[in-house]
């Protein structure tokens, strides 16, 4: 069964009880600002919101700290990709160093590495080099051990079978160690990414300069709960955008090998 | 045998996995000896992990044997000889990712076959197995005898003089098991292949074999070398014949005794090394 047939085999149902959930919430939050009168500076009312959120797509405004978070993001990725495929492929090339780091990789990348911004922020200083760094370190790990799993867990059989139809040391790697790979490492790329963008906005509300993060935090200081909203909104949307993306071209990806 | 009729020779070959003292030191194989005809389908039998697979890799140039030697076509091998020698190994061989076209011809590319040449060869190998219309099937849309067939038709479209089976119908239920072997005796009785066949099956032995080597329990060797004078390809009423029995019978009283003989040796000793 290919993707796309699974995808149609999908109940429509279950999109619908999907989308009535989220209506549902929106509908309670609603609720919430009105009838039973939470505070608008603790939740604000979602029309002020929607409000805010067309000034600020409109006027423009989320440009400059939208250009900052992304050339973090994409230095940050650019930098874990590179390495952490080198890295990982290194690795995976003998029993031995599979057995020393992947255990070494795997444990450090369940340490949550965002505690040691304020190092970061040390070294780096307040700048977007710190959320480079931090970035593309979180990312660094999925993409490595992935790349480590794809490469290093080869189907022996396939190999033997390669030698002994006579491969070259080229030849196995294009026709059998990268089409077996791939796809384990485009997935650990996705991950990577998404840990980058969570990485890198959240150190941004921590401590930054300017970004999304850096605007969400410095809109809650002002009080100005409507706007911030607005923004975590468009946080979260462009968070959905770009995940899409990579979902799409990791599905891409994996066609041609 | 004269020595241009010999198409393998196998020279007092021993083979352990491991160094001794080790936990995981396995004697494998133990001087064994043996020469092939040419156009001759051998079948190894034994019990399990008397080194039949193991002489079978030896032979292909995949292990290194810790002692001995083997010839192939008058010239020692000492790796891979993709020109002399293909395989078709018990399954999962294909690469899942290509279809069973690309596959072939992947095989191809790997020997060094001249892309104007792959395709003709590609055809005819699937002709042979009963395969073309399913040369854009990937592997796993296939059954477990189709996927065998096209690894079969992997190894033919190389076009060596050698076939070198292991197990390749291990896995398969009886009755696909049965056809292929039918199938497999017509295929190789016009190819006039070298052809050595492991099996665990006395039945399938007894059908596809000229000779059939009995190995003896770990550390095998061959204990005892059985002819089928009866001529490929064979038909399938071979198989009721008093002539397939004796010989079936024959190959279960050898076995018999060494499958015994392994099975004492595992209860008494729970690791690899007896």
């Amino acid at each position: 069964m290919t993707p796309a047939q699974r995808k149609q085999e999908k109940p429509l149902a279950s999109r619908a009880v999907q989308a009535a959930f989220l209506i549902a919430l929106v509908v309670l939050w609603y609720l919430a600002t009105t009838r039973w009168r939470v505070s608008p500076l603790l939740l604000p009312n979602p029309l002020a919101v929607l409000r805010d959120f067309w000034d600020i797509l409109t006027t423009g405004e989320f440009i400059g700290d939208l250009r900052v978070t992304l050339t973090e993001l994409a230095a940050a990725f650019a930098i874990s990709a590179t390495s952490g495929v080198v890295v990982g492929y290194l690795i995976s090339r003998t029993q031995y160093r599979i057995r020393v780091f992947e255990p070494l990789f795997a444990g450090i990348f369940s340490v949550p590495i965002i505690l040691f911004l304020p190092l970061y922020v040390l070294f780096f200083g307040l700048g977007p080099a710190s959320k480079i760094a931090l970035g593309a370190t979180i990312s660094f790990f999925p993409i490595a051990l992935n790349t480590i799993a794809g490469f290093g867990y080869v189907d022996k059989m396939l190999v033997t079978a390669a030698r002994s139809m006579g491969a070259s040391d080229y030849q196995l790697f294009r026709y059998v160690l990268l089409p077996a790979a791939w796809p384990v490492v485009l997935t650990g790329m996705r991950m990577g990414f998404t840990v980058a963008l969570l990485s890198i906005i959240g150190s941004e509300t921590i401590a930054s300069l300017a970004g999304l993060g850096h605007r969400i935090v410095h809109l809650a200081e002002g009080m100005e709960m409507a706007r911030m909203f607005a923004y975590i909104v468009f946080v979260v949307m462009i968070a959905l955008i770009l995940n899409t993306l990579v979902s799409v071209l990791e599905a891409r990806g994996r066609r041609l090998q | 045998m004269t020595p241009d009729k010999v198409a393998i020779r196998v020279t007092s070959v021993s083979h352990q996995f491991g160094e001794e003292g080790e936990a995981r030191h396995v004697r494998a194989l133990r001087d064994t000896s043996l020469e092939v005809a040419r156009g001759e389908l051998l079948c190894l039998i034994g019990p399990s992990g008397c080194g039949k697979s193991t002489l079978l890799n030896v032979v292909g140039g995949l292990m290194r044997p810790t002692t001995g030697s083997v010839e192939v076509a008058g010239r020692p091998v000492r790796g891979p000889m993709p020109h002399d020698i293909a395989f078709v190994f018990q399954e999962n061989a294909l690469f899942p990712w290509n279809t069973v076209l690309e596959n072939i011809n992947l095989g191809m590319v790997f020997q060094g076959v001249p892309r104007a040449e792959r395709e003709t060869r590609a055809r005819r190998a699937l002709d042979a197995v009963g395969l073309k219309d399913f040369s854009q099937h990937y592997p796993g849309q296939l059954s477990g005898g189709m996927r065998q067939r096209a690894a079969l038709a992997r190894a033919l479209s190389l076009e060596t003089g050698i076939l070198l089976m292991d197990e390749p119908f291990g896995a398969l239920d009886e009755q696909t098991r049965m056809i292929l072997g039918e199938d497999l005796s017509v295929l190789l009785a016009r190819s006039g292949k070298t052809i050595v066949f492991v099996t665990h099956s006395l039945g399938e032995a007894t059908f596809l074999a000229d000779r059939v080597a009995v190995f003896s329990a770990r550390p095998g060797t061959i204990k005892e070398i059985i002819s089928v004078d009866e001529p490929h390809p064979r038909r399938p009423d071979f198989v009721t014949s008093e002539k397939f029995t004796t010989i079936r019978n024959e190959l279960y009283r050898l076995l018999h005794d060494e499958i015994r003989k392994t099975m004492s040796a595992e209860s008494a000793a729970p690791g690899p090394t007896p």
